[in-house]
């Protein structure tokens, strides 16, 4: 059965980054396995570098109407972190001048921030090349306030990226809780009779696929392909690509991995599928994360783990590209899952 | 040695067994690796029935590497249930079908 309340809520240690951060460096890393650091520099990838900025990934709140049991954000409906319009507002500033192309809006559920509609308005008017919204679709079930989303979303040309962790409802459930199955399922039926998802049409509707345990995922590709010839044929519900992304180890994932004793296997399973080609594309490279109280990370997952940009540049309201660029990314042993076999962003995989 | 005759960790080292004899080894990996490409045959086809065999085998390390393996693909465990009584019939039937050598002998001798 899935969780009801976030890791912060219940008072877990594992709440706290820094503990997240020991657990990661100590145990198998000490001996049996090379840490991060030392498996890049065998490849001469140390320290790892920037590449030209492309995406702008804002986290508008942990707050979610979900609780879903892989979530590295340990967002829930009890999490009271949200972004206020001030910083919304210095946000607006930065995507008015960035060299990005890419506006990625996250969270928790990022349309359950009170602002969220006003701040897509004024970002859409930014003229960003591609504005994802990752939508977790119960939102657009969850209460009548929501209903309108899709038209929404249509109306600002909002590309929507949505988590669907298997095309049974058993395994979605599992993961994401009761019920959250058929409501995806409602809301992927709502956005495909708006144009979202239909082949050739503009309304970019893509689904994240993350597996449901500790295991990692399969080739993006086949899964696409069966996720594809599944939807269509229970539901008739079309989408654009798969983004298959590994789950990385931290936060509930890793107290899940933990709590089942599948922690130091899920961690071997990484390390063996180290790909340094992932390493060159892998997402802090391109992206800069923008936390709820507008401070700086090089991921979301960084950000999660309280791991600063290594920059002068640490909050939204000192923001210099020119400056930000200029810095060495921070890593520790979770990078592991994003350099796993095809490698694993928030755009699915890197090699 | 450990204390136990099967140890899960030593699935890890399956690799190294071409330490100790590198061109059988590698020729064994190449061709392994070769066999579960897609072909005729999907890789999720070659994933079940390698479950299946895996099964009639009773190769721990094999049972472990492919329910895994099945899950990365996306296969659920009633697929792999059935993947494993295709297994398991093929086997009690080989069994069951030695029966008619029984029978023939019985009708030679008692008549």
């Amino acid at each position: 059965m899935s969780a009801t309340k976030s890791l912060k809520k219940t008072g877990s240690e594992l709440a706290q980054a820094n503990k997240q951060l020991e657990i990661l460096s100590g145990g198998i890393f000490k001996d049996e396995l090379p840490t991060f650091a030392k498996k890049i520099k065998e490849t001469n990838q140390l320290p790892l570098r920037p590449r030209k900025l492309e995406i702008l990934q804002i986290n508008v709140g942990y707050m979610c109407n979900q609780v879903c049991d892989h979530c590295h954000v340990d967002a829930g409906p009890d999490r009271r972190e949200i972004m206020t319009w001030d910083t919304m507002e210095q946000c607006l500033e930065v995507i008015r001048n960035t060299g990005a192309h890419t506006l990625d809006l996250t969270g928790g559920a990022p349309e359950m921030n009170p602002n969220f509609r006003r701040f897509v308005e004024e970002a859409s008017k930014a003229g960003i090349k591609d504005f994802i919204v990752r939508s977790n679709l119960t939102i657009i079930r969850a209460n009548k306030k929501y209903y309108d989303l899709p038209d929404f979303f249509k109306k600002h040309n909002v590309h929507v990226v949505s988590s669907m962790p298997h095309w049974t409802r058993g395994k979605t459930d599992k993961q994401r809780g009761d019920g959250v199955f058929d409501k995806s399922i409602k809301a992927l039926q709502e956005l495909n009779e708006r144009g979202y998802g239909m082949p050739g049409s503009d309304l970019r509707l893509d689904l994240v696929y993350n597996p449901s345990g500790a295991f990692l995922p399969g080739d993006q590709a086949s899964m696409e392909k069966d996720f594809k010839k599944a939807l269509m044929e229970d539901f008739g519900i079309q989408f654009h690509s798969l983004f298959a992304i590994t789950n990385l180890p931290i936060a509930r994932f890793l107290d899940y991995l933990i709590a089942s004793e599948n922690y130091e296997d899920y961690m071997y399973q990484l390390v063996e599928a180290y790909n340094p080609m992932a390493v060159q594309n892998v997402m802090c490279t391109n992206t800069i994360s923008i936390s709820w109280d507008g401070y700086l990370f090089d991921c979301d997952f960084n950000q999660m783990l309280q791991l600063p940009v290594n920059s002068k540049v640490k909050h939204i309201s000192q923001y210099n590209e020119e400056v930000l660029q200029d810095r060495d990314i921070v890593i520790s042993q979770h990078c592991y899952g994003c350099t796993a076999g095809a490698g694993s962003s928030c755009q699915g995989t890197v090699a | 040695m450990a204390d136990t005759y099967y140890d899960p960790k030593d699935l890890r080292k399956f690799g190294k067994i071409t330490e100790w004899s590198e061109e059988l080894g590698t020729k064994f990996f190449d061709w392994y690796g070769a066999v579960f490409q897609e072909g005729a045959l999907s890789q999720r086809e070659k994933s079940l029935i390698a479950l299946a065999v895996a099964h009639t085998e009773q190769c721990p390390y094999c049972i472990d590497a492919y329910t895994k393996d099945g899950l990365q693909r996306g296969i659920t465990k009633e697929e792999m249930m059935e993947a494993v009584h295709v297994g398991a019939a093929i086997k009690s039937g080989a069994a069951l079908v030695h029966s008619t050598m029984m029978m023939n002998k019985v009708n030679k001798l008692d008549g």
